[in-house]
């Protein structure tokens, strides 16, 4: 199993890592049993732009990795643009990843999705109407096609 | 600088080694079959190294056989006993949940063939329960086969207890001394063991050479037939090089083991109580039982595999047997027997010191873990959560 080297680059330098004190949309995903939990933080205007995104994961190199990618994806964008985000995308930016770490991934976009519902709840708005799935479902089952 | 800290997954090769072996991959490249000069050397060479090996674990040289690994010589002793004569048709084998692959594989295939085994259970140090091995014993168990030392936690087996209660029930005994050959004193009679298992690139020698001890007498099917090399029990030509650095790594092992072995206890006692300082931190494994140089750590919070690549980034090699390491959702079948949960084997570290490692290279590994740790938790939201 060979890690790319910006999957290593993104493992040794994480971009975002941390939290925001006064984020207006949380996320986590993920469980301790499986070992790999993220947690995303954002700061959203009121043009609903996500002007800080920062992360806190526990999980293998692959996790860390795709957690930094996954918030540099949403960075600057709109909700609504990073609702779009897939972990294929997310996987691809980091110029691929092993097999049996596509999961992590799949868990780097739910932990996105996790914040936005976040967000749209925090507004009042129901999150299902906007993200489907909620995030809270748990990506790593053994599952090899992840479906909502 | 770079702290090479993972002596139980493969050793360098030692200078003296490597010098025994050259001229073997050079101008003594004769077929040892061969009948003139220079396949008579390599012959000669090779009874050589039967011998050097033999020595250390108080065998006849008659009674080593080499192998291309050690998974080969585990392969060897299973099948060959339980479809050869040795087994007497015998079709139970009992075995533990915490074997190296090379053994549990083989048992798995033998069981889905048909052949009934019992895989014992150990406790949190990772020792078998001799009376349950005792209750496991009925008249159709052909062989037991226990691992003298274990590869990820270092735990030392009860093997002289277990080869008196296999002698008293009249059941071969057969020990996968991978980790255990050369590190720790073996002997055969005196624990009754019928066959045994060993590497050579656990001992700073080669990769691709082991060898298989089988009691003189015993019939064995082969594993793999042709040429009838290796007595009839392990055909193709041998690989004269690797066996002529098994046999000098072996000998260099038995002259040096009782000063190299103190002299890893001791840089090991001080990477334990220097890592065990980061908090919530365990040893696993047997805490006297265990191998000189394997220690093995569950550090909390974080993760095996992180760790192992952060650790890399500083020069220092070590191993982890993490669930994301294994590329399942379960940790390694070790850290799940010694009932350690899947929560804290995320956070397994191994870091198996050897014959080339020095003080400094304790400091170091000492100096940099806890800084990895600290990074990794400062970005956990289960550390943070706490």
């Amino acid at each position: 199993m060979l890690y790319s080297e910006k999957v290593m680059d993104h493992l040794a330098h994480p971009r975002n890592v941390g939290e925001i004190a006064d984020a207006n949309a949380v996320g986590e995903v993920g469980n301790l049993k499986c070992g790999d939990i993220m947690k995303i933080f954002m700061k959203i205007d009121e043009n609903e732009v996500i002007q800080d995104v920062k992360f806190q994961t526990f999980g293998c190199g692959a996790a860390v990795a795709t957690s930094s990618m996954a918030t540099e994806l949403v960075k600057g964008k709109t909700v609504k643009e990073a609702l779009q985000l897939t972990n294929a995308a997310v996987a691809e930016a980091l110029d691929g990843l092993p097999p049996v770490k596509m999961h992590c991934s799949v868990l780097a976009e739910e932990a996105i999705k996790a914040a936005l519902a976040n967000y749209y709840k925090g507004q009042g708005k129901d999150p299902v109407e906007f993200v489907g799935c909620t995030g809270d479902c748990q990506a790593c089952h053994g599952e090899e096609e992840h479906t909502h | 600088m770079f702290v090479y800290a993972d002596n139980a997954a493969t050793t360098q090769i030692a200078p003296q080694v490597l010098d025994a072996m050259l001229p073997y991959l050079k101008e003594q490249y004769g077929n040892p079959s061969t009948l003139y000069r220079l396949g008579r050397d390599a012959k000669i060479a090779i009874e050589k190294a039967r011998a050097q090996v033999a020595e250390v674990i108080g065998a006849k040289a008659e009674e080593i056989f080499f192998t291309g690994s050690g998974t080969e010589s585990d392969n060897m002793a299973l099948k060959g006993v339980l479809y050869g004569p040795a087994g007497k048709g015998k079709k139970h084998l009992i075995t533990t949940k915490i074997e190296h692959h090379a053994v549990l594989h083989t048992a798995m295939a033998l069981e889905k063939e048909g052949f009934r085994v019992t895989f014992l259970e150990v406790d949190q140090n990772g020792q078998v329960k001799l009376d349950q091995l005792e209750q496991a014993i009925d008249e159709d168990t052909a062989l037991v086969s226990i691992m003298a030392a274990n590869n990820e936690v270092g735990t030392i087996q009860p093997i002289q207890q277990i080869g008196e209660i296999c002698q008293r029930h009249g059941v071969l005994f057969h020990t996968d001394a991978v980790q255990a050959f050369g590190h720790m004193p073996l002997d055969v009679t005196a624990m009754h063991i019928d066959l045994l298992s060993l590497s050579a690139h656990k001992i700073n020698g080669p990769k691709g050479t082991g060898a298989l001890y089988i009691r003189k007498g015993l019939g064995l099917k082969p594993v793999i037939e042709g040429g009838g090399q290796e007595r009839n029990r392990r055909s193709g030509t041998e690989n004269v090089a690797g066996i002529v650095g098994l046999g000098a790594a072996a000998q260099l092992a038995r002259e040096t083991m009782e000063e190299e072995s103190q002299r890893l206890k001791k840089l090991s006692r001080k990477l334990i109580d220097g890592v065990l300082q980061i908090p919530e931190t365990i040893l696993t494994g047997d805490p006297v039982n265990r191998l000189p140089g394997t220690c093995s750590f569950a550090i909390s919070a974080i993760e095996g595999e992180s760790m192992v690549l952060y650790l890399d980034m500083e020069g220092i090699c070590t191993s982890t047997g993490s669930a994301c390491s294994t590329g399942s959702l379960d940790p390694s079948h070790v850290l799940m027997a010694i009932g350690l949960s899947h929560e804290v084997s995320h956070g397994s570290l191994r870091v198996s010191l050897g014959r080339f490692n020095t003080e400094e290279d304790v400091d170091y590994i000492i100096e940099k873990l806890p800084q990895v740790v600290e990074r990794l938790r400062a970005m956990s939201p289960v550390w943070n959560r706490k």
